[in-house]
C-alpha cells in the first residue's frame, strides 16, 4: 500500500502545485484586512525581463498555472504582457482582482484568451458589508467588472471572498449572486496577516458562524475554496480538498521584489526561503532552501497530541498561529474545539509578530500649527 | 464507461508531470488537476495512445495480470476526469 496522499504532499513535490505571485504591492484600494498590506509600489519590483524570466522558469518546471495578485496586478503597465508570455509559454494564469481596470475593451481581451481565470474579489453581498472592508466605491467598481465580464462573455469568472464576522450570514446571497452570473464562488480564510494582523480579533468568524460555514461548505463541495479551511475539518467528515498546510511543501508565494515566502499569507522574515534573484533562481529556493526543506521534515503535534482531532485538522493554519503570537506546534486560533481560545487568552499583549511597515500608503495626518 | 477493447489516449489537453509518487496530471481545459500515484500507470498513460485498445497497452506493459483490474479500475476513474479520451479513427 502507497503512503496517503497527504503523507506523501508533506514530503514536498519537485516544483509547487500552487504558486501565487504578487506583482506589485501597488494597490487603489486599502482593504483593512490586505494581508500583504499593499498600497505603495515598491521601486525594487521585478522588472518585466525578470517577470519573463521567471515563468519560462515555472514552464521547464511544469507549474502547470500561477494565482497571480498583489496589490492589483492589473496597475502593472505590462500586467497583459505577463500574462500573455505565461499563456504562450503553457502556464494557465488566474490573477485576483478588485474589478476596477476590468472595462468592456479589457473583458473581451480576457475572453479572447485561453487559460486565463479571472478572479474578482468582493467581501459582502452588498455595497455596506463590502465597502467596510475595501473601502467607498469598491463593491459598485467590482459589480462593473463582473458586468463587463458577463457582457464579452467571459464565461464562468470566479467570485472571490474572505470569509468575516459580518458576510458568514450572507452566505447564501454570495450563491445567488455567482448564480446570477453564470460564476464560480471562492470562499476563503481570514488570516491575521499584512494589515489582517490589526483587524483579524474584530473580523474574524465566531465559532458558530465556523460551524455554519461548515454545515455550508459540506452541502456544497463546488464552492471553491483553495482548501484553505481544513481546520473546520475537526468538525466531523472532512471538507473536500487536500487536508494539510501546504506551506513550503505544495504552495509558496513569490513576492514583487521576487522573494520567495512559503505561502502568501507568511510575508515575514521567518518565512522567507530566499529570492529568484539569488543564484540558481526560483528553483533552487524551492528543492534547497532550508526554510523549506525543514517544513517538509515530518512535524510532531505538540501541544495538540492529546487532541483526538489532531489527525483531523492536522493543528490548523501557521500563519493564523504566527502572527496571533501562538506557538506553530499547538492549536490555531480557530481552533474549533475551544482550544485556541483558550491559548489566545495566554498572549502577552503586544508579543505577537510585528507583519513589518508593510506597503500600506500613508495615513493623512492632521498637523496643527500654532503661533508662538 | 471505460470500453477496454476500444483504443484512448492521454487528453490532448492534459499534461503530466513526473512526481516521486507517480505524477500530477493537469487539464487545461477543466483545469483539474489529478493525482496518478503508479508510475506504471503513468507509463500506461503516455503509452496508451500507441495501442489499439486499452488491453492491447496493458498486454505490452510491465503490469502483471493480475494487477490489471485494479488499472482497468483507475483508468475508468481517469476517464471520468477526462485525464484520458476514447480515441477515434484519424
Amino acid at each position: 500500500m502507497p503512503a496517503p496522499l497527504t503523507e506523501e504532499l508533506k514530503r514536498g513535490l519537485d516544483a509547487p502545485i500552487c504558486l501565487t505571485w504578487e506583482l506589485t504591492y501597488g494597490c487603489n484600494l486599502a482593504c483593512v484586512h490586505c494581508l500583504s498590506s499593499s498600497g505603495r509600489r515598491d521601486p525594487r519590483e521585478l522588472s518585466t525581463g525578470e517577470c519573463k524570466a521567471v515563468i519560462d522558469e515555472l514552464r521547464e518546471l511544469q507549474v502547470f498555472y500561477v494565482n497571480i495578485g498583489g496589490g492589483e496586478p492589473t496597475i502593472r503597465p505590462d500586467f497583459y504582457e505577463l500574462v500573455d508570455h505565461c499563456v504562450g509559454t503553457g502556464v494557465g494564469v488566474k490573477f485576483s482582482t478588485n474589478g476596477s481596470t476590468i472595462t468592456p475593451a479589457t473583458a473581451a481581451r480576457l475572453a479572447g484568451t485561453d487559460y486565463v481565470d479571472v478572479q474578482i474579489s468582493v467581501d459582502g453581498a452588498d455595497a455596506a458589508t463590502n465597502d467596510a472592508v475595501r473601502g467607498d466605491g469598491s463593491f459598485a467598481m467590482a459589480r462593473r467588472a463582473m458586468d463587463n465580464l458577463a457582457a464579452a462573455n467571459f464565461g464562468p469568472f470566479k467570485i472571490s471572498v474572505v470569509m468575516t464576522r459580518h458576510n458568514v450570514a450572507q452566505l447564501d446571497a454570495f450563491e445567488a449572486l455567482a448564480g446570477s452570473y453564470g460564476a464560480q464562488l471562492r470562499l476563503t480564510r481570514l488570516r491575521p496577516s499584512g494589515r489582517g494582523a490589526d483587524t483579524w480579533h474584530e473580523l474574524h468568524p465566531t465559532n458558530e458562524q465556523q460551524v455554519q460555514l461548515y454545515r455550508w461548505l459540506l452541502d456544497r463541495p463546488d464552492v471553491l475554496t483553495g482548501d484553505s479551511f481544513f481546520h473546520l475539518s475537526a468538525l466531523g467528515e472532512p471538507l473536500p480538498g487536500l487536508n494539510l498546510c501546504g506551506a513550503g511543501r505544495v504552495v509558496c508565494l513569490i513576492d514583487p521584489v521576487g522573494d520567495v515566502y512559503a505561502c502568501p499569507f507568511v510575508l515575514h522574515d521567518e518565512f522567507r526561503a530566499g529570492s529568484v534573484r539569488d543564484v540558481g533562481g526560483f528553483t533552487s529556493v524551492w528543492r534547497s532552501s532550508p526554510l523549506f526543506l525543514s517544513l517538509r521534515e515530518p512535524t510532531s503535534a505538540g501541544a495538540c497530541a492529546s487532541c483526538g482531532s489532531y489527525d483531523a485538522c492536522q493543528g490548523g493554519c501557521m500563519a493564523a498561529k504566527f502572527f496571533t503570537g501562538l506557538p506553530l506546534d499547538g492549536p490555531d486560533p480557530e481552533c474549533v474545539k475551544g482550544h485556541g481560545e483558550l491559548a489566545l487568552a495566554g498572549v502577552a499583549a503586544g508579543s505577537a509578530p510585528s507583519p513589518g511597515p508593510g506597503h500600506s500608503k500613508p495615513r493623512p495626518v492632521a498637523v496643527t500649527f500654532r503661533r508662538k | 464507461m471505460l470500453d477496454t477493447a476500444a483504443p484512448y489516449e492521454l487528453h490532448p489537453q492534459v499534461a503530466l508531470r513526473p512526481e516521486p509518487f507517480g505524477a500530477l496530471a493537469y487539464h487545461y481545459g477543466n483545469r483539474r488537476l489529478t493525482f496518478v500515484r503508479a508510475n506504471e500507470l503513468v507509463e500506461l498513460l503516455r503509452d496508451l495512445g500507441a495501442h489499439d485498445s486499452v488491453d492491447d497497452a496493458l498486454a505490452a506493459s510491465d503490469v502483471v495480470p493480475a494487477r490489471w483490474p485494479a488499472f482497468r479500475n483507475a483508468l475508468a476513474n481517469l476517464e471520468a476526469s477526462e485525464v484520458i479520451r476514447a480515441r477515434t479513427a484519424h
